[in-house]
């Protein structure tokens, strides 16, 4: 796709410095986050791994700027998130992210196309004109253009997590965070999903996933680990899975850009 | 967000509850309903009271004897009687500002006719009462100042009285004894009804009032003096002017106090409606708690939906909704609620008001005003009882709200 833009390849994405995040819990204070430093360079594909309680959630949550750090510096594509307002955050969050949850969470009770239109309606800069059209576009792009009216509780797991995943991609986001995209899914529906994430990788897209499963950090290009709040391990996939092979090696159909899949 | 789409959001979540939606707003629609039927009620009564004022007459001014106040102290009507004929000429010789002066002596007595008796009210009166009271003949003719002059035993009756004392027949021509007198029925009066307090005012004999004191009882005072003025604007100057007559025809000095009261009709309908529009505004009063006991049915509900729609909260806030977008989201959804509830309040109301003047035979009118105030006051109760949920909603922390189960 030749609107998803990769200006410098040199600056990155995500420069967090010393991110400190201490929860404070009645007397007790949680220290989630003990100094981590990472850099994300446009067109990676992330996975960030960690037991429960490691602090990769917490992480996650600072990259998806849903919370700021207690200390240490975050800069999302050129803009410094720690300090910024509640609203400022919104609006960071509906121009520059796009969110995969494990949970899905999609709207109940409403059809696929008005799921995936919804960051466009919260957008302030005006720069979407036929929403709708947009929705559905991303839509087919996840191999669901058949499905644009079908409510969530119509359709399957691997279905709705490809909504979430087009309603992340709607706004043309520079990073897309994927919170144990694949915990729901079976292992079959986990490489057809991975397979989505990798071709939008391929097309130049940055992901940072989070999980705990091994197989699925596999398809990734690169590895953080994490323990208390600490990053213990940071390398690169050497034997990195290509999962268009492996869904066919299942004798699953690949889903969503056939072309790029099986070209990758 | 678009105004289109928030009103879409509301309509969607508004229809996704049908029942919910239909009882939350039930106390609205009845709270509105409530106060539309009690307002129909008590305009109702207050414009029949301000019809049945305006029968008395056009541009209106009663002199009453007695003084309303002496050395400051509210003393009422007729604390003594001091009104005769000569007042009453004086006013009709020098008012500059009258259309018509008639003194009006009352009595009550027993009339008796060819195939019957009953006893009416018998007042004597000048020609002028006729213009004053704007009233005419269904049949025969009404007397004319020469007749006042002469004293001529003459009657014009009531519709009331004809039927009674003359049933199925024209009493004009025909003889009528009251007192011990004869009288000769020169009309009968067109019908008029009931007056404000209740009483039938064709149950009456019009006479001259220069009959009425030499032929009946002898009484030569006068309760009342009937003055009308050319047009509604000159009632002012015509009091200041009557004032001014009476006082000089009562010979009183600088510092004495009036000691008769001069009342215009806007004052008596006043009096009259005052009672009323008392009623309807507690009335009013009373219906508005249900608008109030409504609002909080829909704040409640309203609660109760951030609660079920806190994971939606949380993902509308992830995917770049602000504080803002949820508060507005969810105020317009309880506005719609409550203001969709007001207008079925609105048909209901009206509805019960017309089914109610159907019943009990009452006037009703649902006014313009009470329209707009009953749509105001629902939308402003959605924005009032709506506030509160719509900040908790807003005020939530998205990483919470997305892990709420």
């Amino acid at each position: 796709m030749t609107d998803t833009v990769v200006p410098d390849a040199t600056r990155p994405v995500i420069d967090v410095s010393d991110v400190t995040k201490i929860y404070e819990m009645g007397v007790n204070k949680v220290l989630a986050l003990r100094g981590v430093n990472l850099k994300v360079f446009p067109g990676e594909l992330l996975a960030v791994m960690g037991s429960s309680g490691s602090g990769k959630s917490t992480l996650m949550n600072i990259l998806g700027c849903l919370d700021v750090p207690t200390a240490g510096r975050y800069t999302l594509d050129g803009v410094r998130v720690d300090g910024l307002s509640r609203n400022a955050l919104a609006d960071l969050r509906n121009q520059k992210l796009g969110f995969v949850f494990q949970g899905f969470n999609l709207l109940p009770r409403t059809s696929a196309i008005e799921n995936v239109e919804l960051p466009l309606i919260y957008d302030r800069s005006g720069r979407w004109k036929d929403t709708r059209a947009l929705a559905g576009e991303a839509l087919g792009r996840v191999g669901l253009g058949e499905r644009l009216h079908h409510q969530p509780s119509e359709l399957s797991g691997g279905q709705q997590q490809r909504v979430a995943i087009a309603r992340a991609l709607v706004n043309h986001p520079t990073l897309l965070l994927a919170d144990e995209p694949t915990g729901n899914l079976d292992s079959r529906t986990t490489v057809g999903v991975m397979v989505l994430f990798q071709a939008l990788n391929d097309q130049g897209i940055t992901i940072v996933i989070v999980t705990h499963e091994p197989e699925v950090s596999r398809y990734a290009k690169r590895i953080v680990e994490m323990r208390d709040g600490r990053i213990i391990h940071d390398h690169p996939v050497e034997d990195r899975q290509n999962a268009a092979a492996d869904l066919k090696a299942l004798g699953d159909e690949v889903i969503g850009f056939p072309a790029e899949a099986s070209a990758a | 967000m678009k105004q289109r789409t928030l009103l879409r959001l509301a309509w969607q979540s508004i229809i996704k509850n049908k029942m919910r939606t239909l009882l939350t707003m039930l106390g609205i629609v009845i709270g509105v309903g409530a106060v539309i039927v009690m307002v129909a009620v008590g305009q109702g009564a207050q414009s029949q009271i301000e019809a049945q004022i305006s029968s008395l007459g056009t541009n209106l001014i009663i002199v009453l004897p007695g003084s309303t106040a002496q050395g400051g102290v509210s003393q009422g009507a007729a604390t003594f009687n001091r009104l005769s004929i000569e007042d009453a000429e004086k006013l009709k010789r020098e008012g500059t500002t009258f259309a018509a002066v008639s003194p009006v002596v009352s009595t009550r007595l027993v009339v008796i006719g060819p195939q019957g008796n009953w006893r009416t009210s018998i007042n004597g009166v000048s020609a002028d009462y006729f213009t004053i009271r704007d009233w005419t003949v269904t049949s025969g003719e009404t007397f004319i100042d020469a007749d006042v002059t002469s004293g001529r035993k003459i009657a014009v009756l009531g519709a009331t009285v004809a039927k009674q004392l003359f049933p199925g027949q024209d009493p004009t021509g025909s003889q009528i004894q009251i007192g011990h007198a004869p009288f000769t029925v020169t009309g009968v009066l067109t019908a008029k009804g009931q007056n404000a307090s209740g009483q039938d005012q064709d149950d009456i004999i019009l006479m001259p009032y220069t009959t009425a004191q030499t032929r009946l009882s002898g009484n030569v005072r006068i309760g009342q003096i009937l003055i009308s003025t050319f047009s509604p604007g000159d009632i002012p100057a015509a009091q200041t002017e009557i004032t001014a007559i009476m006082r000089e025809s009562h010979r009183l000095g600088d510092g004495a106090d009036d000691d008769f009261t001069v009342r215009n009709q806007t004052e008596i309908a006043k009096a009259a409606t005052s009672t009323t529009s008392v009623m309807s505004g507690l009335l009013a009063a009373i219906a508005s708690v249900s608008l109030i006991v409504g609002g909080i049915g829909i704040m409640n509900i309203m609660l109760v939906s951030v609660t079920e729609r806190t994971r939606e909260i949380g993902i509308r806030m992830a995917i770049g909704a602000r504080g803002s977008d949820v508060l507005t989201q969810f105020l317009v959804e309880s506005i719609v609620m409550s203001i969709l509830g007001g207008i079925i309040g609105l048909a209901a109301g009206y509805g019960g008001s017309l089914l109610l003047a159907h019943l009990t035979g009452w006037r009703t009118v649902v006014p313009l005003f009470a329209v707009l105030i009953a749509v105001g006051f629902s939308a402003a109760v959605g924005v009032f009882f709506g506030y509160y949920p719509a900040r908790k909603a807003a005020a939530l922390n998205p990483i919470e709200a997305l892990r709420y189960e």
